[in-house]
């Protein structure tokens, strides 16, 4: 129902007053939501997680400039379409506490509806006084489910959300993770941005791995039960970092918005790496089910 | 309780100013080569010395200063501010009747100012970047640097002199007798040093209003409230104002001292018989010095109530410090 196709983002900055530069910050990121499903974007911090989330909804700064396609439905998601579906169709659940305004009560930034604010509130266990507060005076836990509460009023196809559950307690994320569920299985979507690997293997349906601003390969979360089953190196080494699998940490840094190489951004840290790895980005391609973009992906 | 404590902080920091400021304009006055002798010698040729002697005994001229400084100081106190040498009233008396003319205009042009600015800078930031914010921001920081005389002058030309449609000056028509004055006319008196004030601060207030909305617009909470479907126009009124008008409230009335020194001018310029005339009456030609330090001391009480009140009502307004106070 969303599909996002090669889309590249990038900020223009002036250092000085005339020499201008464009600082790319998202590079051919391909990604695509089907009905009833949750789709995990995992990726490290810093990696455009946020900016993607912002370019789907048409909320970026002037100054980013959006180059390939964006589809709803099947309709170019254009700036009217985005408009149009914003707090109806298409919702996002916001990254954190600045996000709400810090001069209005809670209540009602959530929705002008007593009865909807009362009914989020019962879900996600909130006393009603909470609604009177201001954002500073919420802990780390509530302002998370205000700010899921707050984008969950209305009854969106599409949502949107962005690392919905630091500072919930397991139980709570886990309610939050089965109301997403809920939502998905009731035919809507929820593209569920996260750092967190083992929450998107546990509740997510598919898993696309991002690195530098772009999605290196997109799995079945099932695909995350062995390091076999992955398709990128990248993937294989986020799968080794885990915990439960020794958590091993793999050499080398994620290139800074900005410096981007120009072929595989994965290149420089990879240990399957050819001069034409270097050369050009790779396409992706469908292997086992899955999406990756490597030469040489099995 | 200790939301109290940064007011009462405040307030003794500002009486310690206050101190210094008496003691500062005392000493320019007593180096002042002008002092009660040298104006009685001169407004009274020929007089004996022992008439002077009695003079100089009256003023307490020949007291070391520290004496004198503290005699004035507690008169101060005690509400006797002396004598104006130049109105033959009691000083205080003086500086009541002046205030309430002022005070008529100052609440005039402030009010002007603040709704002006706030409006103004509110429409430069909805039309950001665009041409109608690029042409009113040139224009706002251009009238930032004229002087309040010179656009006195421009309106009594333009308004008074080729219009006609303002008179030239004083707050009431003259040889009308004051219980014969209708509140039309006065208002028709106010209205030219009003705006004339008001210029100066206005385009401050604006181009400040401005850029706290710019602010809020580019801020995380405005990208909720679009990510959520509101309108430029809807984040200016749901989150726009309610984060500006803090801002701009603490601005104007911080503002008193440049309303009170534009007031100089304007009354200057139009003949009002306020305060800030009397300034020029105290300072210069007579040179009456008990006014003067009247004024002074007043016009600083003036000032650090401001700065007071926008004080105390960012205190309370803000819920972050009331929170935080609590
Ligand atoms: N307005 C902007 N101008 C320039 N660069 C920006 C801007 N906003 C974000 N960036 C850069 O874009 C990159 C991606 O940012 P983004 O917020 O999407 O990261 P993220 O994946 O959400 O990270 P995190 O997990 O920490 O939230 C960062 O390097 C950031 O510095
Ligand atoms: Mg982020």
């Amino acid at each position: 129902m969303l599909d996002v196709k090669n889309l590249s983002l990038s900020f223009r900055m002036y250092d000085g007053a005339f020499r201008r530069r464009d600082l790319k910050v998202i590079a051919n990121l391909n990604v695509s939501v089907r009905e009833g499903e949750i789709l995990a974007v995992a990726g490290s911090s810093g990696s455009g997680k946020s900016l993607l989330a912002h370019a789907i909804l048409g909320v970026l700064p002037k100054n980013a400039i959006l180059e390939g396609e964006m589809l709803w439905f099947g309709k170019p998601l254009d700036a009217a379409l985005q408009k149009k579906l914003r707090g109806h169709q298409l919702a996002l659940v916001p990254q954190s506490v600045t996000y709400l305004d810090p001069l209005m009560r809670v209540g009602r930034q959530i929705s002008k509806e007593k009865e909807t604010v009362k009914e989020l509130f019962g879900r996600y266990h909130l006393q009603d006084e909470v609604a009177r507060r201001f954002p500073h005076e919420l802990s780390g836990g509530m302002t998370r489910r205000i700010l899921i509460s707050a984008a969950l009023a209305g009854e969106p196809k599409v949502v949107i959300a962005d690392e919905p559950t630091p500072g919930l307690s397991p139980h709570l994320a886990e309610h939050a993770m089965k109301h997403f569920r809920e939502i998905a299985d009731s035919g809507s979507a929820v593209l569920l941005i996260t750092h967190d690997i083992d929450l998107a293997v546990r509740f997510a349906d598919r898993i696309a791995v991002f690195y530098a601003g772009t999605t290196v390969e997109t799995a079945n979360a099932s695909d995350f039960a062995d390091e076999s089953l992955l398709r990128h190196p990248y993937s294989r080494a986020l799968w080794r970092a885990m915990p439960q699998n020794g958590f091993s940490p793999t050499d080398g840094t994620q290139p800074y918005a900005g410096s981007l190489p120009a072929g595989c951004l994965y290149a420089p840290r990879c240990a399957m790496r050819t001069p034409e790895c270097v050369s050009a980005p790779p396409e992706p391609r469908d292997i086992r089910g899955g999406e990756v973009s490597c030469l040489y992906a099995t | 309780m200790s939301k109290l404590k940064p007011i009462a902080v405040y307030i003794a920091r500002g009486i310690t100013l206050l101190l210094a400021v008496s003691i500062c304009s005392f000493i320019l006055a007593s180096a002042s080569p002008i002092n009660p002798e040298t104006r009685y010698r001169l407004s009274h040729p020929g007089v004996s010395d022992e008439k002077v002697a009695q003079m100089r005994d009256y003023w307490g001229i020949d007291e070391p200063p520290v004496q004198r400084y503290l005699g004035w100081l507690g008169g101060i106190l005690r509400g006797d501010w002396g004598k104006s040498t130049s109105y033959r009233q009691p000083v205080l008396d003086v500086i009541g009747v002046r205030f309430k003319t002022s005070l008529a205009l100052m609440l005039t042009a402030w009010t002007l100012s603040g709704l002006f600015g706030f409006g103004i800078g509110s429409l430069m930031a909805v039309f950001r970047g665009r041409p109608l914010d690029r042409i009113v921001k040139r224009v706002c920081l251009f009238m930032c640097s004229i002087p309040t005389f010179w656009i006195g002058l421009v309106f009594l030309a333009v308004f008074a002199a080729m219009l006609g449609w303002f008179p030239f000056g004083l707050a009431v028509p003259a040889g009308v007798p004051p219980e014969q004055v209708t509140l039309g006319q006065r208002i028709h008196h106010l209205i030219l040093p009003a705006l004339t004030l008001s210029f100066l601060s206005f385009s401050n207030l604006a181009l400040h209003t401005r850029e706290k909305l710019i602010d809020v617009y580019d801020s995380d909470f405005a990208l909720f409230a679009r990510a959520r479907g509101e309108s430029d126009t809807k984040i200016l009124f749901r989150h726009g104002i309610r984060n500006a008008l803090i801002p701009a409230i603490t601005m104007q009335f911080g503002s008193f001292a440049e309303l009170f020194g534009g007031s100089v001018f304007a009354e200057n310029i139009f003949s009002y018989p306020g305060l800030g005339a009397a300034v020029s009456v105290a300072g210069t030609g007579a040179t009456d010095i008990p006014l003067f330090l009247g004024i002074v001391m007043f016009s600083a009480c003036f000032i650090f109530a401001g700065n007071l009140i926008a004080n105390i009502l960012t205190n309370l307004i803000d819920p972050r410090t009331k929170e935080a106070a609590r």
